[in-house]
């Protein structure tokens, strides 16, 4: 029970990073139909800013945490403008182009960024300053540390003030009118030239912030941390339907939890030896004990599978509408 | 007229400038390959600095090869780290008559290199390369100082096994040719002395969330954790552990038993013990040490002692074979019998090093401290080794 209880505060811990970057795939998706393939190079920028803030800030003795706040307070401007320039330089002029053109777009734009970021800080491994001492607290066998805590509840108040953003604010009801028909939207007096462009940066500074806390939370960051962050943050949203805010946000928790769990138990399910009809057949059985087919090490696979299987069983995810002309 | 004159005066110059130099010394050609550009830039410098020693020192000591005084000079080329540039650069050595090789630093270049010197006869020692297939190839002209891989395995699972006694251990691997390699030795060397091993756990290289892993094993709650992987993996596998409260001990090979372990883990990484092939260098003969700091002001980083070494293998079995020409003096090389900086060197029939030593190391409040050396299955505290073999090295050396 402990195990258990246990991998689930892993999985919702990396669940609330997941759904903090799904946020940021599925609002530019709500709005223009486009699945940025960069977002994830945009969370690993934040990161790698942040490191080189908190870098040149540590050994001036400031207190641990202002120093953090610092670094994320560089973090989300050079995002904010990373997520500017990419929508105002790459896929504004493809605006009305057939949709393929600007999807390679921001593969393109993914390929770029990570470039980038390996000719600045190189291709090592960077340990990120782990300036906040992580400390443990027991509930009974359950491990829980200040980091962990910080992070589900950053990432909760984030998604909290989004929602209030999007349902509660006239630009939040610009943004949702620009998503249903950006045609209409203008005529009604909308900028949607404006609406699209706070789009992506506010996707951008949630992006930088999840950055951050992932660096915080693993102790490492490196140019291509992006890639597999943002591709489990994209199923994450397709999970809880693309385009639906509250979907990322459940699709994120969801996966950080299948994952968790999928790594902590598949290793026991597929353990041949468990079954009876192997168990007195085999010989790795009588000699170690075990026949694993699959281990832990098939984590990462869970994203994709739980992928496949929400674009085989319901392609609109589990929150999403089903839309005829999108599906 | 005046022309054809001059012509004749500098060519009789020339034959004469030449002449007695020919006469008196022996050019010998020596290559070393090591990364001098990237990364692990640094070791692949002290790689080389070591076998420059040597070869100066050669130099100096005006060996007398044939009769002629022989002027060694080094050739010193960049592999870049990379197995491709790795093999370019064995054959630019080999087209530049160059009559033996030391290097090169990783088991990567190493490998596909071999091949090259060895179609061509030249001999080649590596100071570094601890894969066991280096020497596993059947090649009569390659040669190694340090370690293998699979001897690394047994010594720390032996020395973790008789100082900690832990009953039940975990063993995780990175799924990698290294680390499964390294995890599967020891393993075997723990089950064969009745320590009762989990069923093995499996991240990937890349791997930057281990806590699945982590939190299964912690509800099997075993004394000991051995790790099979680099150190970019391992310093997260033990942060993690410490986070959710593991208390094991944590075992790394070498791969995992570098300064960056306590970057990554921060304080989680004290107590962790972890393996190296070889003898650290502050272990190495002082001569040597003080040699080396004199010549190049700073201290050996890590396989420079074996480099220099290996250099001077090549020089010793040149000087009793009496010949500079590969294939007279690689028979000679083979059944040396040399005291070097790093103990004594003797080559068995694949070409490793006989009786190689293994170092293991302790994290000490930031520190990657030696504690035992392990040679021929014994293992001998640190402090005892360095009294007993640094003496033994001196007095050895001429």
């Amino acid at each position: 029970m402990d195990t258990f209880l246990q991998q689930l505060v892993n999985g919702l811990t990396a669940g609330s990073v997941y759904a903090v970057v799904a946020l940021g795939y599925t609002m530019v998706y709500g709005i223009i139909q486009l699945i940025n393939f960069a977002h994830g190079e945009v969370v690993m920028i934040g990161a790698m800013v942040a490191f080189t803030m908190i870098n040149l800030l540590a050994p001036a003795g400031m207190p641990p945490l202002a120093v953090l706040l610092i670094g994320t307070g560089c973090a989300i401007p050079v995002c904010m403008l990373v997520g500017y320039s990419m929508e105002r330089f790459a896929y504004r002029p493809l605006r009305g182009a057939p949709r393929l053109a600007p999807l390679i777009t921001a593969i393109g734009i993914s390929i770029i960024l990570q470039h980038l970021a390996l000719l600045v800080w190189s291709r090592n491994v960077l340990a990120f300053p782990q300036i906040i001492e992580s400390e443990t607290y027991m509930f009974g066998g359950t491990a829980i540390t200040n980091v962990q805590i910080a992070i589900i509840a950053i990432c909760f108040a984030m998604m909290a003030g989004l929602a209030l953003l999007v349902y509660r604010s006239p630009l939040g009801t610009a943004m949702r009118a620009t998503a249903q028909n950006p045609q209409v939207a203008g005529l009604m007096g909308i900028d949607t030239n404006r609406v699209i462009a706070v789009t992506f940066i506010i996707g951008a500074a949630l992006g930088a912030v999840a950055g951050v806390l992932f660096g915080t939370y693993y102790g490492v960051a490196q140019y291509t941390m992006g890639s597999i962050l943002g591709l489990k943050a994209f199923s994450a949203a397709v999970l809880g339907g693309i385009g639906n805010i509250p979907g990322a946000m459940l699709g994120g928790l969801l996966l950080g939890v299948v994952e968790a769990l999928g790594a902590g138990y598949i290793g026991d399910f597929t353990d041949l030896c468990h079954y009876g009809v192997f168990a007195g057949t085999l010989d790795a059985c009588k000699d170690d004990g075990n026949f694993v087919l699959a281990g832990s090490n098939y984590q990462d696979v869970f994203s994709f599978l739980v992928l496949i299987l929400v674009l085989v069983f319901r392609p609109q995810g589990l929150l999403g509408e089903r839309v005829g002309d999108r599906a | 007229m005046k022309n054809a004159n001059m012509r004749i005066t500098l060519l009789v110059a020339a034959l004469g400038a030449a002449f007695p130099l020919c006469a008196q010394t022996l050019e010998v050609k020596i290559g070393h390959v090591g990364p001098l550009t990237g990364g692990i830039a640094h070791l692949g410098k002290d790689n080389e600095n070591g076998a420059r020693l040597a070869i100066e020192e050669a130099n100096a000591a005006k060996i007398k090869i044939g009769g002629k005084e022989a002027k060694f000079t080094l050739v010193a080329e960049d592999d870049q780290a990379d197995p491709k540039v790795g093999t370019t650069v064995a054959q630019k050595l080999v087209d530049q008559k160059v009559v033996g090789v030391v290097g090169h630093l990783n088991s990567g270049t190493s490998i596909p290199a071999s091949p090259i010197y060895n179609g061509a006869g030249i001999p080649v020692i590596s100071g570094s390369a601890t894969n066991p297939k280096l020497t596993e190839q059947g090649f009569k002209t390659q040669f190694r100082v340090v370690g293998r891989d699979d001897q690394q395995g047994p010594a720390i699972a032996s020395y973790l096994a008789t100082n900690r006694k832990p009953k039940v251990v975990a063993v995780i691997d990175d799924a990698t040719a290294y680390g499964e390699g390294i995890a599967n030795e020891v393993e075997k060397t723990l089950k064969a002395q009745k320590i009762s091993v989990l069923p093995r756990e499996k991240g990937t290289d890349k791997t930057t969330d281990w806590k699945a892993v982590l939190t299964k094993l912690r509800g099997r709650n075993p004394d000991a954790v051995f790790y099979g992987g680099m150190d970019a993996t391992g310093g997260l596998l033990l942060k993690q552990a410490r986070e959710l409260g593991m208390k094991a001990v944590f075992t790394f090979g070498d791969g995992a038993c570098t300064d960056k372990m306590k970057e990554l883990a921060g304080t989680a990484a004290d107590g962790m013990l972890c393996s190296q092939a070889g003898i650290p260098p502050q272990a190495a003969d002082r001569k040597f040490t003080a040699a080396y700091k004199k010549r190049f002001k700073a201290d050996p980083i890590l396989y420079a002692p074996f480099t220099y070494d290996g250099a001077n293998l090549l020089i010793e079995a040149m000087r009793k074979a009496d010949s500079t020409d590969p294939k007279k003096y690689l028979p000679t090389l083979q059944k040396l019998s040399y005291m070097g900086a790093t103990g004594r060197i003797q080559f068995d029939a694949k070409g490793d090093r006989k009786d190689a030593e293994m170092t293991i190391f302790s994290m000490n409040k930031g520190n990657l401290q030696p504690i035992a050396i392990i040679k021929s299955g014994k293992t001998i505290a640190y402090a005892e080794f360095i009294k007993g073999a640094g003496g033994a090295a001196a007095k050895g050396k001429k």
